[in-house]
């Protein structure tokens, strides 16, 4: 089985990795109490999309 | 070429697969909305459809078969009385996934899915949750306090200093 032939630096792992870092999701802005939430989904602040669809999240807090 | 458009097997085998799906229609056709994960509402949209157009028809023929499907008789007749005449001017279509959220422990995506139509049946349901809610509160804080008192009046200094150090 062929081998390493010499140990990689810090370096060397360090710069392979500067590309690998992960990005942020793209969020949109909740039309009704403007908060980020995740597009397409029903926003998890104050439960609201499209106009109304509310989750329950008013009543817990 | 229908590569890919195979559908949902859900990790489960046949008949596992039918019993999961026919618990799901049955339950969002009495409950007109319910929550579940996103690719269980994707999968049991088409037999969501076909039971409303079996409903549509009203016949003797579709009544049986739609109670071939569901799981209970209660579905049954509320889908040929109620939910039927509802979509009658509505060529499919008749559901909206909502995505809600992320379960807790896999991490799963989580969705609404209701029937069309069913907003005020939700807002109903929803005050009459929020009624009993408000209601239960009110009995144990009733409760709490009478069991205070109670506590009181029995056993001298030591259990109602207890009480006072818990308000």
């Amino acid at each position: 089985m062929p081998n390493p032939k010499r140990r990689h630096s810090q370096r060397r792992t360090s710069t392979r990795r500067a590309h690998d870092a992960l990005q942020g999701h793209s969020l949109s802005e909740c039309p009704n109490c403007h908060e980020k939430k995740m597009p397409h989904r029903a926003c998890s602040k104050c439960g609201y999309y499209k106009g109304r669809e509310v989750l329950d999240v008013e009543e817990k807090s | 070429m229908r590569h890919k458009v195979a559908g949902w097997k859900l990790g489960r085998n046949t008949a596992h697969r039918r019993s999961l799906l026919r618990n799901l229609v049955t339950s969002l056709i009495l409950e007109e909305r319910i929550e579940t994960t996103v690719p269980k509402a994707k999968a049991m949209r088409p037999n969501v459809e076909k039971m409303i157009t079996l409903g549509k028809r009203g016949d003797l023929a579709a009544r049986r078969r739609a109670a071939a499907y569901l799981m209970t008789s209660d579905a049954v007749d509320k889908l040929f009385d109620t939910i039927g005449p509802r979509f009658g001017d509505r060529n499919g279509g008749y559901l909206r996934i909502v995505r809600s959220g992320w379960q807790k422990g896999d991490g799963a995506e989580k969705a609404f899915i209701e029937l069309l139509g069913s907003e005020k049946v939700l807002d109903e349901k929803r005050q009459k949750r929020s009624e009993a809610r408000a209601k239960r509160v009110a009995e144990t804080k009733k409760a709490m306090e009478e069991a205070e008192a109670q506590a009181k009046a029995e056993g001298g200094a030591e259990p109602a200093a207890g009480g006072e150090s818990k308000e």
